[in-house]
């Protein structure tokens, strides 16, 4: 009997959120991968902390609902103890971007073999609106009422300086292609990287000026890693210019649980061996 | 002679850690016990370092101030220790220190002209010069040479029995006629201790004095079957550790206190997330970067209390291999039993000291392995059980949600901010902290040593174990040594400290933090001997510290 995907807690995402979206995309993928034969047991999602990290409550699944900023570390514990796991991450892009921006880089160089989904909204929503890495110049927020001094950085851009082998951007009003990337990021053996632009309903709704400005790409080789560079630069988080979406770069590398082998010793082993070590020293 | 001190000394860059491991190795093959404390500033080539061996018929853990040799590589070494002992044998480096009257020198640059050898060997001939002025026989020299020598044995003996034939007997070191013990520094102990628990997953950020553990495990990891990894930060360090013991493998992180700082936010996650997991903390001069190189005991307060909120904690703090050993097994079991963090708490002195392994118990201390959830319902992985403790499933298991939560949450790991079930929870983690206060008052958590009638005594933890039992037994005190912090062992301390009417806190801070603590069950050490100069109490000072005390 498959198993119900979504538990019984209360949802308390604002009505309108983009969270919905990635709950919706998640779960037909877990429904998808139960038609397929596939267990879930074998799949872990690890969230950081903000109105994102929500989805490690309502999904019935495995969970690890971590700290702010650290759902990689944790992650990447997961899959070293247990390379055959099927690893997830949702963050917040301060979770992802500020608190553990080191975290990211390092997965990435890493090139760790799990998917990374940013629920980019641009703000902090739960701590009830501040500016985030990729909002806008000028932002108005609570710590930042005269509007933010500082530039975005460009989160697709840095993935692909650090080493990420599968960088995509996706957008919550565009489910089928959002399915896709998430769909293919688990799929491919390596550090998958998705920034997801989500709306925050209450704080910085930004429907009106993604969704005639995105378009998804094509005729794009996702090999060609300076061609990816150049199409992630086509949009900075900040001017105004068309927004690509889709997948910018995909490439197989050695992965880092690959030069790991996490295998306790039985106990009679493990005793010979120590003894071992100790005989050495006499 | 059957109690022999030594020091041997150069630059950093002259292997003196390895020399003075190969003389306490010579020391060991004729039968007595041995400790090593190996001195060094914080810097690559240059600079003062220094080895103190002392051997003894019993079990040692402390150096005295008097020396029988003094083994010089450089004139630096005569300074700083030829004086405080003019009575020792000096054997010299003769290149490079102007030998006084009656010492014996080589010159290293014709034995190794000699030889054609390279400029580490150096080490080689002066520990031939010992071993022949020691009176320890060539063949027990060669032995140990070829057991514990990692490369070029032929060429190093060759250089060792140079200087062997150029000097004469002077002192001779009795011979015990036992056979040798393995003999480990209490970082090896606590690795190895660790391993016999089940470890299989080191986690660790170098930073001295607990690097040299890292390095020891990632050295043995393929052998231990152990996985071992040095992540970005200290931060990165206990969250992937919280990976790895959730997805089910026994795990521990090492450290010292700065990067036990960056660790306290995933250290109060653990608790909340009843994660298992073992913390190695050992302690340098603080506060801040402080002495990297040199030893403290300041950190109690701080590993007891670190992390927001309240959360069970285990904390012991070993004073030699031995318990390093015994009790590092324990900390693990102890973890995954309780789903709780347990600390070893070392020092730079026990971790990076050397000691003889005197192991008896083959077993250890017995804690029974953590119940599995038994398939029959669905599972809960924060399941409110009587004593606290939730039957464990990990990710990967068939029909198993193992839902782990930082937040407030219900049994199944879903977050929740109901009053009655958030205290609940809580209840529920602080059982298990009772449970293991009971249990371990069936094991032997608190060291004592002494006349039971003594009404004088030493209070001490950790490394301090060492001097304060010899300066005991030389005045017919007790001594009184805590050795779980927490849960702490009122009854047992209190037990211990019957009969005393002056109860001395010698400690290697400058707040006497265990005497505080003490001091919260009851139990009030009127005088304090302190030391936080970075380096540990010798027995002679100690000695006087404590006459000048009870005087």
């Amino acid at each position: 009997m498959a198993r119900a995907l979504i538990t019984d807690a209360q949802n308390t995402w604002c009505p309108g959120c983009g969270n919905f979206s990635l709950q919706h995309t998640l779960k037909n993928i877990l429904a998808n991968r139960e038609k397929e034969g596939l267990s879930l047991d074998d799949i872990v999602l690890v969230t950081g902390i903000g109105c994102h990290a929500k989805m490690a409550d309502y999904l019935n699944i495995n969970s690890f609902y971590a700290i702010h900023g650290r759902t990689l570390p944790v992650a990447t514990g997961i899959k070293l103890a247990n390379p055959d796991l099927t690893v997830i991450c949702c963050a917040g892009d301060g979770d992802a971007y500020a608190e553990g921006l080191d975290h990211l880089i390092f997965a990435a160089k890493r090139n760790i073999d799990l998917t990374m989904i940013v629920h980019n909204n641009r703000v902090y929503g739960l701590t009830v609106g501040q500016y985030t890495p990729t909002s806008p110049l000028g932002f108005r927020g609570k710590s930042t009422p005269a509007g933010s001094a500082e530039y975005p950085f460009n989160p697709i851009e840095l993935m692909l300086a650090s080493g990420a082998t599968y960088v995509a951007r996706g957008y919550t009003k565009k489910m089928d292609l959002l399915q896709q990337l998430i769909q293919r990021g688990i799929a491919h053996k390596g550090f998958a990287f998705i920034d997801v632009l989500q709306i925050c309903a209450t704080f910085f709704n930004m429907t009106d000026y993604y969704t005639p400005r995105v378009y998804e790409l094509s005729g794009h080789d996702t090999a060609d890693f300076e061609a990816a560079c150049m199409k992630a630069r086509e949009w900075d988080y900040n001017r105004d210019a068309p927004i690509p979406l889709g997948l910018f770069y995909d490439q197989a590398f050695p992965t880092f649980e690959s030069h790991y082998h996490t295998r306790p010793l039985d106990p009679e082993a493990r005793k010979r061996r120590i003894r071992e070590l100790i005989e050495a020293r006499r | 002679m059957r109690d022999v001190s030594l020091i041997i000394g150069g630059k950093a860059g002259d292997g003196i850690n390895n020399a003075g491991l190969i003389v306490a190795q010579l020391l060991n093959h004729l039968g007595y016990f041995v400790y090593m404390d190996i001195d060094y500033p914080s810097l690559i080539r240059g600079g003062h370092n220094f080895a103190i061996v002392r051997a003894a018929e019993q079990p040692v853990a402390a150096s005295r101030k008097t020396l029988d040799y003094l083994i010089a590589l450089d004139q630096e070494t005569v300074h700083r220790h030829y004086d405080a002992c003019p009575e020792c044998v000096l054997l010299a480096n003769a290149d490079m220190v102007k030998p006084p009257q009656d010492s014996q020198a080589i010159s290293l640059k014709s034995i190794l002209a000699a030889e054609t050898a390279p400029a580490i060997t150096g080490n080689s001939a002066m520990i031939g010069a010992f071993a022949k002025a020691a009176g320890i026989p060539w063949e027990t020299l060669e032995a140990v040479f070829r057991r514990h020598m990692p490369k070029a044995v032929d060429l190093n003996i060759r250089v060792a029995r140079r200087a062997y034939d150029q000097i004469r007997l002077v002192r001779a070191v009795e011979s015990l006629n036992r056979p040798p013990r393995p003999v480990l520094s209490g970082n090896e102990a606590i690795g190895l201790g660790m391993a016999a628990g089940g470890l299989s997953a080191y986690v660790s950020y170098p930073m001295t004095p607990s690097s040299s553990l890292l390095h020891f495990l990632a050295e043995n990891a393929e052998q231990l079957g152990m996985t071992v990894v040095h992540p970005e930060n200290e931060i990165a360090v206990i969250l992937m550790a919280n990976g790895l013991s959730s997805a089910g493998i026994r795990t521990a992180v090492g450290t010292s206190g700065g990067g036990f700082c960056l660790m306290t936010e995933g250290l109060s996650l653990t608790g909340m997330a009843e994660v298992p997991l073992v913390l190695v903390v050992s302690q340098r001069t603080g506060p801040s970067t402080g002495l990297p190189t040199y030893t403290g005991q300041a950190d109690l307060s701080f590993v007891l209390h670190a992390g927001q909120g309240e959360f069970p904690r285990f904390v012991v703090a070993p004073s030699d291999a031995d318990e390093a050993y015994l009790w590092s097994t324990a900390a693990v079991r102890i973890a995954w039993k309780y789903q709780i963090p347990a600390f070893i708490l070392a020092d730079k002195t026990l971790s990076e000291g050397t000691f003889s392994l005197d192991l008896e118990t083959e077993g250890g201390i017995p804690v029974d392995e953590p119940p599995r959830w038994d398939r029959k319902e669905p599972y809960l992985r924060y399941r409110d059980t009587r004593d606290g403790i939730s039957p464990l499933a990990f990710y990967g298991e068939k029909d198993a949600v193992v839902k782990l939560n930082s937040y407030a949450h219900d049994e199944a790991g879903v977050s929740t901010e109901e009053a009655e079930l958030v205290a609940l929870m809580a209840d529920k983690r602080l059982r298990k902290w009772d449970l293991l206060a009971e249990e371990l008052e069936k094991q032997s958590t608190v060291n004592t040593f002494g006349p039971s009638d003594a009404t004088t005594g030493l209070l001490c933890w950790g490394s301090c174990w060492g001097p304060c039992e010899e300066v005991a037994s030389a005045l017919g005190m007790k001594v009184v040594q805590p050795l779980v912090l927490s849960p702490f062992p009122k009854k047992a301390v209190a037990a211990a400290c019957k009969g005393i009417d002056r109860l001395i806190a010698v400690e290697g801070n400058a707040t006497a933090q265990l005497a505080a603590l003490a001091g919260r069950y009851g139990i009030v050490a009127g005088s304090t001997i302190l030391k936080y100069d970075g380096r540990p109490f010798t027995v002679d000072e100690l000695l006087g510290r404590v006459k000048e005390v009870i005087v």
